[in-house]
């Protein structure tokens, strides 16, 4: 064996023994690596209950309400499955609204809701002309409604 | 003939041959790399549309994401080139290496700034230590240590293979910051340009990207050819054709 192939093979098996570590290390924290929990998580006890932590989801629709001081909002964070009223009072990001993702830190409070004391938009990895988003928007209400009438159809087949 | 283009590659790659021909190859670079950044930009700013939820602002992508992709991609050329060095003790490859540091760290350093100025007005702060945020900002450090290990060794040969060893270490770092918005929830969207899917947006917005992507590359490979041309003189300042050159140099001056 030539000195280079002894350097090729020490080469390849450290980088492949520090892939498995790295493997390893990471399976190892990968609940430290976790940047928010999900209503359902926390519902779960997941959550740490002595201190602060992440709650991120989506903003439910129709659930926002503001306070007349105008800084404090309610509104429910939801993963579709379990959903979480949280409470802040600041400036929220221009992102924020309904039916966005968002990550809100806090606690529970006394009367049981998540109160915030930061809350961050978190948007996705789709960008589009508002005019688009408009037609996929009609499309996805179209679809709806033509599903909406086929079931009535079926429905009103079984009456018969 | 096969013996002939092997004898070809092989003289291109002592430092020698490859000075001259760095020498005229940079300059072809640099100008494709202007000419794809005007064109990128003018279609980012002028043709490409509002985006339905962020308006305006999402046009620091066509600078984010090209940044964050050559980021990543100069260091995997930097360890290749490294290790081709670490294995074959071959001069150019080190000097290959050393050559795209810099420039690698100064796009991962474009990626991480330009990242903050995007998400103060969309997700409300400059910054989170999410998986995404913190494994570029390892890539950075691993740079600044590669670059640093280098500059502390006097002698060349430890160095370069001192820094071809640390280099290989952080190269775990490459798939963890790649999959992590995959892996692990962060505040960081998802992949919007994947290799199986077509990109999750206007066709514009992913061409601004793609063209500032080859702009950026273009630049790479033009600033590292001049960067190793000075590396070449320096290293090899003893040999026999660098005294020359200079001797012709001051001859003209």
């Amino acid at each position: 064996m030539k000195a280079r192939h002894k350097r090729l093979v020490f080469v390849g098996v450290g980088v492949a023994a520090l892939g498995v570590v790295a493997a390893l290390l990471l399976n190892a924290f990968n609940s430290n690596m976790v940047f928010f929990y999900s209503p359902t998580d926390v519902l779960a006890n997941k959550a740490p209950a002595d201190r602060s932590f992440r709650l991120g989801g989506l903003v439910e629709n129709g659930t926002l309400q503001r306070e007349n001081d105008g800084l404090t909002v309610h509104f429910f964070v939801t993963d579709n499955a379990e959903r979480i009223r949280v409470t802040y009072s600041g400036i929220l990001p221009d992102l924020f609204r309904e039916g966005q993702g968002v990550v809100t830190q806090g606690k529970f409070g006394a009367d049981g809701s998540f109160m915030a004391s930061e809350v961050l938009a978190k948007h996705d990895e789709e960008y589009m002309p508002p005019e688009v988003a408009e037609a996929l928007e009609k499309g996805k209400q179209a679809q709806l409604e033509k599903e909406l009438g086929n079931a009535s159809i079926i429905g009103g087949k079984e009456g018969i | 003939m096969q013996m002939l283009t092997k004898a070809f590659w092989l003289q291109l790659s002592t430092p020698k041959a490859f000075y001259p021909v760095a020498g005229t190859l940079a300059p072809c670079f640099m100008m494709l790399a202007v000419i794809l950044c005007v064109i990128g930009l003018y279609i980012g700013f002028f043709v490409a549309p509002v985006d339905y939820q962020q308006g305006n602002s999402y046009r620091i992508m066509f600078i984010h994401v090209p940044a964050a992709w050559m980021g990543m991609f100069i260091y995997l050329v930097m360890c290749a080139y490294a290790t081709i060095g670490l294995i074959w003790n071959t001069r150019l490859s080190s000097m290959m290496a050393s050559a795209l540091a810099p420039t690698g760290a100064l796009f991962t350093f474009i990626a991480l700034w330009s990242g903050a100025f995007w998400g103060k007005p969309t997700w409300g702060t400059y910054w989170v230590w999410d998986a995404r945020l913190t494994s570029f900002l390892i890539l950075l450090f691993l740079y600044i240590g590669y670059m640093s290990l280098q500059a502390a060794i006097d002698d060349q040969q430890k160095a370069a293979k001192a820094s071809a060893l640390l280099a290989l270490v952080g190269v775990v770092n490459i798939p963890i910051i790649y999959f992590s918005v995959k892996w692990w929830n962060t505040l960081h969207q998802g992949m919007s340009v994947t290799v199986t899917d077509a990109p999750t947006m206007a066709p514009s917005m992913a061409w601004s990207m793609f063209i500032m992507a080859f702009a950026f590359w273009m630049y790479a490979i033009g600033i590292a050819l001049m960067r190793v041309r000075t590396i070449i003189l320096e290293r090899e300042r003893h040999a026999a054709w660098v005294q020359d050159l200079g001797n012709k140099g001051a001859n003209h001056g």
